[in-house]
């Protein structure tokens, strides 16, 4: 009933671990850069927080559920607490009244933090071109991944994710402190 | 911290200082939300309480008002089906079901009755499905996520079977006026009799997980008792009524869609506290499968699923592009050049949640002229800061979660 | 005995004499118009009377006439239904335009709270002695009343749209 896939079935080859960076192999040891590991150790374990509002909050549930796991991605723990997330997934609609506690949450994230805005409605605004809803949340975050879609499927924002994870997986050490930086978040008025 | 969050004039302080002279006690203020994770949807409370005990709850909503109304306003006939979807999103064709019949009233169309069969299976589907995630997730919220997990498989199966209806899976935009766009192709029945087959008995797994269990009655029974006048004062309708006793059901006082033709019972519970909605819902949920069963077994033969109403019916793209006719019906109805008369509406559907009823006011133009939707979440969660008052932080959020606040529908 | 269309109507007029009005069957609700300042005693009536046990309200809200003359410009209207019977009416209330007041139905129809102050909230309709009158769905700042006829739909201050685009001038009408 549930598919489950007999034990005889499975092999180590259907398994995929993540490949290791590139560096030096040595007997008990392996040189690579420091910036490959803390990325690889980053990407991989990216805890989000849903901040579900709205439909897409539904197809994110599918997505945390068995069929569409995304746990298996590193995001085993969702937490709702800014300070022990990682990563900001905003799903659904974001009103005017509610831009301010977006903003609230995002600043209460720590270092290092991503953004993934999932949906029309958190990407532009959507279909509800109106008085009362924020036209996109990258009128008061920055954001780093957008998941178009009405909503979109899990499948998509799995792909986000993943998308996210490559950014992450790449991104330097130092990127935090670096002057672009300052200035993108003093773009946005975050201190 | 309490002056940071109110104002001093605001009965909180108020009666924080004066509890404070008192007897030298101190009450504190809570605030739940709009961000919580046991909150399903953006609504904020700020509770007063004595220790872990609620005395008031100030709720505020509107976090998520999309300006539904105002958009209908500007919008033709056919595409405010969009809008409907994301009212309740958890069972959207309901909605979309729920317009379609309010405007076949509107202009006096009569849908034939393989169609309305269709519909009537279609709505019970995503009936189950609300009702799948209300009781999971009440699950949840009492700490048990292995139920959540295993039904939630089957709403995928569910969006499988609305996926081959309609192309979408969770905001689904089905029908037109008058039926449906295209017909069930057969590997929509086949998918939705293995559904049948299959999900009664994760069903019954669920709730054996859940009736009896020690842990889930002691915190669900007798919280958030609410009685049956209360209930109807508060203008509670749908699983929330009929748990306090009330046996009022908008499929039976005023069928719809060939509902008489159907056999089923109203579960009711007797105290209408957080168990007795969780089991009225479970056991509609079995009630629905029986719909769904009948339904197939008396589905009248032949493949008509619209109404013959060239007036306002889009035509198949196909037809357009090589008919003359079709063509010109589809400018007609695009355009709005088609008689809509100047009249005044109102049509009653038993969503997931109650009586979500659609008032429609026309004045002749292809947009309508007022359009309300009578959502039944955003009245029942009125009475939400009564049923918690006296309640521990905890019981307030099973309640909460029992209820079945969507957001969507509560703001709109 | 089932409660006619008629049997409402007699009752109605021999209680209220003129302020009730233009009764009418439209489509499968009875409707009918109220004066203003008779509402809650229609409504308690409704109510009360033995015969009539409209005990459940199913909805409220107001409409935005501009185009009537200046006694008519809102309307609150107001779905009853009795569940004995299984009967809807509706009651259409209009106000006037430059002052728009009605007095509150909630401490008869405790649902009706929050409807009369979205209904405030969308026109701008003062609910006299209602416990609560504040906005509920938009914004506690917001000055003006969206639901009117002249207010856009489409937020003035947006940057990121051409209006030429989407064939709109630039006051976005």
């Amino acid at each position: 009933m549930y598919n489950l896939k007999s034990k005889s079935n499975m092999s180590d080859s259907n398994i995929n671990m993540v490949a290791p960076p590139e560096g030096v192999v040595g007997e008990g040891f392996f040189a690579t850069k420091l910036n490959d590991v803390v990325g690889m150790a980053r990407a991989n374990s990216l805890w989000p927080l849903p901040f579900a509002t709205s439909c897409c909050g539904i197809e994110f549930m599918a997505t945390m559920a068995s069929h569409y796991d995304l746990a298996r991605f590193g995001s085993e723990r969702v937490s709702f607490s800014p300070r022990q997330a990682d990563m900001l997934m905003v799903m659904g609609t974001i009103s005017k009244k509610m831009a301010p506690i977006l903003r609230q949450v995002y600043e209460q994230m720590s270092e290092p933090r991503w953004v993934i805005a999932v949906g029309a409605c958190a990407s532009s605004g959507g279909i509800f071109d109106t008085y009362s809803v924020l036209q996109g949340i990258d009128k008061v975050i920055p954001v780093d991944v957008y998941v178009p879609g009405c909503p979109p499927r899990p499948e998509q924002i799995v792909d986000g994710v993943m998308k996210l994870q490559e950014l992450v997986r790449t991104e330097s050490v130092r990127r935090r402190s670096s002057p672009e930086y300052q200035e993108l978040l003093a773009s946005y008025n975050i201190k | 911290m309490s002056e940071l969050l109110l104002p001093p004039e605001h009965r909180y302080a108020k009666r924080i200082a004066a509890q404070l002279n008192e007897d030298g006690s101190e009450l504190s203020i809570l605030n739940l939300g709009p961000t919580h994770p046991a909150t399903h949807g953006i609504f904020q409370n700020i509770l007063l309480m004595d220790g872990e005990r609620i005395l008031e709850a100030e709720p505020t909503i509107g976090y998520i008002h999309r300006a539904f109304e105002k958009i209908a306003e500007n919008r033709p006939f056919y595409q405010i089906t969009p809008l409907t979807d994301r009212m309740n999103y958890c069972s959207s064709p309901i909605n979309n079901m729920g317009w379609w019949m309010t405007l076949e009233k509107l202009l006096d169309i009569e849908v034939p009755k393989r169609a309305q069969y269709l519909r009537v299976i279609v709505m019970e589907l995503a009936r189950i499905t609300d009702h799948i995630i209300c009781n999971s997730i009440l699950g949840v919220d009492t700490g048990a996520y292995t139920g959540f997990l295993y039904v939630f498989q089957f709403r995928e199966k569910v969006y499988e079977i609305y996926e081959e209806i309609c192309g979408a899976r969770l905001t689904t935009n089905m029908g037109r006026i008058g039926g449906f766009e295209r017909d069930w192709s057969p590997k929509a029945f086949e998918l939705l009799n293995t559904f049948l087959e299959e999900f009664p008995a994760a069903w019954k797994e669920f709730e054996n997980l859940f009736e009896r269990n020690r842990i889930f009655i002691d915190r669900t029974v007798n919280v958030g008792a609410i009685t049956a006048e209360q209930a109807m004062a508060y203008g509670f309708t749908g699983p929330n009524l009929r748990a306090a006793g009330v046996d009022y059901d908008v499929r039976v006082s005023q069928p719809y869609s060939s509902y008489e033709d159907f056999d089923f019972i109203i579960p009711v519970g007797k105290s209408g506290d957080t168990y007795d909605r969780f089991c009225v819902r479970n056991a509609e949920v079995w009630e629905s499968l029986s719909i769904i069963r009948q339904a197939l077994a008396k589905m009248p033969e032949g493949n008509d699923f619209h109404a013959d109403v060239p007036d306002y019916y889009l035509p198949p793209k196909e037809d357009v592009y090589h008919n003359m006719e079709s063509l010109i019906y589809h400018f007609k109805i695009v355009m709005g050049e088609v008689p809509v008369p100047v009249a005044e509406v109102y049509h009653p559907v038993e969503g997931g949640n109650g009586e979500l009823g659609f008032y429609l006011v026309t004045d002749g133009s292809r947009t309508p002229y007022r359009l309300h939707f009578r959502r039944p979440c955003f009245i029942y969660y009125q009475a939400y800061p009564e049923m918690i008052k006296g309640a521990l932080l905890s019981d307030a959020i099973v309640i909460l979660s029992s209820l079945n606040v969507i957001a969507g529908e509560l703001d709109a | 005995m089932a409660l006619e269309t008629i049997q409402i109507q007699d009752k109605l007029t021999e209680t209220f004499g003129s302020t009730v009005s233009d009764f009418n069957q439209e489509k499968d609700i009875f409707s009918f118009e109220v004066a203003a300042d008779n509402i809650t005693a229609v409504i308690l009536f409704l109510k009360n009377d033995p015969l009539l046990r409209f005990h459940f309200l199913t909805d409220l809200c107001g409409i935005h006439y501009p185009d009537n003359d200046v006694d008519h410009q809102f309307a609150v209207v107001y779905h009853l239904h009795n569940w004995y019977e299984n009967k809807r009416i509706k009651i259409k209330a209009y106000i006037n335009g430059e002052n728009p007041e009605i007095k509150t139905i909630s401490n008869i129809f405790l649902s009706t709270n929050w409807m009369e102050r979205e209904t405030y909230d969308f026109y701008g309709i003062n609910f006299i002695g209602h416990p609560q009158l504040k906005r509920i769905l938009n914004m506690d700042e917001m000055i003006s009343f969206p639901m009117r006829k002249e207010f856009p739909m489409e937020d003035s201050g947006r940057t990121d749209k051409d209006d030429r685009f989407f064939g709109r001038t630039t006051d976005n009408y």
